[in-house]
């Protein structure tokens, strides 16, 4: 039916497909999955129009087709949800729905009233009632944008859909009601090509499925089972996400908390040495975000200590954390929130706190600046180029993690507050993230971590701290430090209130 | 099952807030020109006031409609002023008393303002070139032509075009101004108007959508182009004569008229009709400034800070709607 033959594109230096191939059977709902970065969005904007190939061909039914532009995608019966949504955000519902085929009256003027009732016939002949023709995107919650891009594309009733992502933003019964949608698509003879992150929705909805990695298809089969997924997709097995605990061997204490309290810690206390990874565990929100945001003073405590490098200091602004002797930093799950400048390069977001450090008089010796950013690019494995030239914006989620290390890295941090730092990361790039904190920890910085994925703080961390409520209520060491136990204490001292 | 809509009206008032602000503005300007026209004659505004009045805006009016247009392509013209200096100069140079002279010269100005506009969006279409740039340029090209076709002000202008374009003895303009409007209405509902919004919300998507988005952004500068000319013709036909740097102050001018009229400059919103009374307004300030006794030399002073101000305003009657509005909506919405 649809056919993508040996298809390249680069952007600058990136390469996002590198000879990618699949083919779509008719009436079937075909599955690309991948990590992050596979190429999976520009396949698809490359079928869609969007993109030109460096290279490679495409057939639809056989014959060969050149796709310059979304218009001839559109009339070559292809209709594509893409995963970075195409909304008229101040346009109303009905006008984004209808664009390319206003209802006209008298001397070709559109007819606002029939536009908005064709709109929500529309709308409901897809069994969607809750949102208003005359309400314009921008105002709508982002599973409902997603919806009704959904639905323009469903309706001008293409033969082939492409969807990229599209149940990112769904709730469980938006999904339910997208994958009816699908079904339904199929019955009536067309055939689907989706992509998505969430592995049981894959094992679901496709009748077949293709694996990308880096740019290239890599098999193509009728059922998978996870782990096999996770082998072709990464090149890995599971068991080998982690790498072994380093063994702390120090007794330099880095960063000692006294009974720090605030408006949700009640008395916290530990210590971290140097080498060492501290877990710490417990239900989500018993107050760890607060304890890493009071840490690096972006949270004011109200009583207790920190003892730097054996020094008592005041931490009230992230200013006086970052130099507070020995340099506390933190990395939080949110990298857009907590200062990247996303449409800088990854050079300039490296070093921006640091420039002066390579001038002299004023004048950044950029040969020394790039000396230093590539070398930290190597050595945290940031998928870009090596110039460090591309914008931070354009990476994937667990590489702008990287950026962020990277920038404290260089900015001569030695105690590291990861909170969450693998959330929405793909699982290529978990394993770089993985790696990259034991050998932090080998190289002598002292690690605080935090994770809302048990099993990452079990395999990583040579010491956990079970909070609850604010408190420590549970030390694990050693053999004890399993995903089991962490859990159990979490769960259990919780269940005894 | 069927969602209980709500009126049309109030989604009109939620999405076009900066537009009824715009007739506010309008409004509180009238009311505060009536004020001191009184304070300082004594009497209430006489109808040769109110048509000069209107007849003066004219110029502003038309330029800073073409600049409201191209603004909602997200995109900007520096070069109406350069334009109305060239075309105001053209008309006071060659027109004659008679009929075809002046239907002729009229139609060759739009014309020479329409192909500028081409230029432009051409060069930053095709050409992909910044809009500053690429306007900046040609406002410079268009001042140098001007100062050729006319190196000092004057030349003349035909009395009876004078007494179309610019009589102060009729209420004439409020048909130019109606124009405009009915103009933009209509475009409104056409292709190319709803087609304009979508380049300006987000010309990535429209262009995914199948729109010609290059098509679209050329047609906004052309628009741009035909509208300043027309503007240089009803500067011209207001002084009887013409000056090649009479239409320079109005590209700041249009721009506070586009910033009043509530259009955004990221685009994809705002409506022309608010250009248009913002346009009135930043007329109207200068008569209010007169009357007020404001010395001239402080005039501009007075302008920027009232400009600061209603933008403002603009800004916070705006979040206080959709804060509000967003409220009910919540407590509105279904949950699947
Ligand atoms: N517009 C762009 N500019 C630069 N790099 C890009 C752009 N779009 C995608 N990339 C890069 O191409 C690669 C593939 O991206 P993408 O196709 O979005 O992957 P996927 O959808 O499988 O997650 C990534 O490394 C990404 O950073
Ligand atoms: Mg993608």
């Amino acid at each position: 039916m649809l056919e993508a033959v040996d298809i390249a594109k680069s952007f600058g230096e990136v390469q996002a497909l590198a000879g990618a191939s699949f083919s779509l059977a008719p009436g079937e709902v075909h599955g690309l999955v991948g990590e992050n970065g596979a190429g999976k969005s520009t396949l698809i904007k490359v079928l869609s129009g969007v993109l030109r190939p460096d290279r490679g061909q495409v057939f639809l039914n056989g014959r060969r087709v050149v796709v310059p532009s979304p218009a001839v995608a559109r009339r070559l019966g292809l209709g594509t949800v893409f995963q970075e949504l195409t909304l008229l955000r101040w346009m109303t519902v009905a006008e984004n729905l209808l664009l390319d085929d206003l209802p006209r009256g008298r001397g070709g003027l559109v007819q606002r009233r029939k536009l908005a009732d064709r709109a929500a016939a529309v709308l409901s002949s897809y069994g969607v009632e809750s949102i208003d023709p005359l309400e314009v995107p921008d105002r709508l919650s982002l599973a409902d944008q997603q919806i009704l891009e959904i639905v323009r594309t469903l309706r001008r009733q293409p033969s082939i859909l492409l969807l990229d992502e599209p149940t990112a933003s769904l709730s469980a019964g938006q999904v339910d009601w997208l994958f009816a949608q699908v079904r339904r698509f199929r019955t009536e003879g067309g055939s689907v090509v989706f992509t998505s992150h969430r592995w049981k929705e894959v094992e679901e909805l496709v009748d077949r499925l293709t694996v990308f990695r880096n740019g290239r298809d890599v098999a193509t089969r009728e059922r998978l089972d996870e782990s096999e997924a996770v082998v072709l997709m990464t090149g890995r097995r599971l068991g080998e996400m982690y790498p072994p605990v380093p063994t702390a061997t120090s007794e330099d204490v880095l960063l000692e908390v006294r009974e720090v309290r605030s408006n949700v810690l009640d008395g916290v206390s530990f210590s971290v040495r140097r080498g060492e990874i501290l877990g710490i565990g417990g239900l989500a929100g018993q107050g760890q975000r607060e304890l890493f945001l009071t840490l690096f003073g972006a949270r004011r405590a109200k009583g207790g200590e920190i003892v730097v490098g054996g020094q008592r200091r005041r931490i009230r602004r992230p200013k006086d954390a970052i130099r507070s002797g020995l340099g506390i930093a933190l990395v939080p799950e949110d990298r857009k929130q907590e200062g990247l400048l996303l449409p800088l390069s990854v050079r300039d977001n490296l070093t921006l706190p640091v420039v002066g450090r390579f001038a002299i008089a004023g004048l950044i010796r950029r040969a020394e600046e790039r000396r230093h950013v590539g070398e930290l690019i190597a050595r945290l494995q940031v998928k870009t180029t090596r110039s460090g030239s591309q914008a931070v914006e354009t990476l994937s989620g667990g590489n702008q993690q990287k950026v962020l290390i990277g920038r404290w890295l260089l900015a001569g941090a030695q105690v590291l507050l990861l909170y969450d730092i693998t959330r929405g990361v793909d699982l290529g790039t978990k394993h770089d993230l993985y790696k990259l904190v034991a050998e932090l920890a080998e190289a002598g910085h002292a690690i605080v971590f935090y994770s809302s994925d048990t099993d990452e703080t079990a395999h990583l961390c040579q010491r956990v701290l079970v909070m609850r409520e604010g408190r420590v209520v549970r030390e694990l060491a050693g053999a004890q430090v399993e995903p089991e136990a962490i859990v159990a204490a979490s769960v259990m001292e919780t269940a005894e209130v | 099952m069927s969602v209980v809509r709500r009126s049309r009206w109030s989604y009109l008032s939620l999405q076009q807030a900066p537009l009824l602000l715009a007739f506010v503005m309008l409004g509180i300007t009238v009311a505060a020109y009536v004020l001191f026209f009184d304070l300082r004659l004594h009497h209430l505004p006489t109808a040769f006031a109110w048509d000069s009045t209107i007849s003066n805006a004219l110029p502003l009016v038309f330029v800073a409609a073409g600049q409201g247009i191209v603004v909602l392509t997200r995109s900007l013209d520096l070069s109406v002023g350069g334009i109305m200096d060239l075309t105001n100069s053209l008309a006071a140079t060659h027109m004659h008393s008679s009929v075809p002279s002046m239907l002729l010269w009229s139609l060759i100005v739009l014309a020479v303002g329409g192909a500028t506009g081409l230029v432009n969006g051409l060069l930053v279409t095709v050409g992909r070139l910044q809009p500053i740039v690429v306007t900046i340029a040609t406002m410079s090209i268009l001042q140098g032509l001007a100062a050729w076709v006319l190196p000092q002000p004057g030349g003349n202008i035909p009395a009876s075009y004078t007494n179309i374009l610019a009589n102060s003895n009729s209420p004439l303009g409020l048909v130019f101004i109606g124009v405009v409007a009915v103009f933009w209405l209509l475009l409104r509902r056409f292709r190319l108007g709803i087609a304009l919004y979508a380049v300006g919300n987000d010309a990535e998507a429209a262009n995914a959508l199948g729109i010609n988005v290059r098509r679209i952004r050329t047609s906004a500068f052309v628009l741009s182009g035909i509208m300043s000319a027309a503007a240089g013709l009803f500067l011209a036909a207001g002084s009887s004569g013409g000056d090649a740097t009479g239409g320079d102050s109005y590209l700041l001018a249009s721009f506070a008229a586009v910033v009043l009229g509530g259009v955004s400059f990221f685009g994809g919103r705002g409506s022309v009709i608010g250009v248009v009374c913002g346009a009135g307004v930043v007329t109207l300030l200068v008569s209010v400034l007169f009357y007020a006794n404001v010395n001239s030399f402080y005039e501009s002073f007075y302008q920027g800070i009232f400009l600061i101000g209603a933008v403002l305003l603009g800004m916070v009657v705006t979040s206080l709607a959709q804060r509000r509005a967003r409220g009910s909506l919540r407590r509105s919405r279904r949950r699947w």
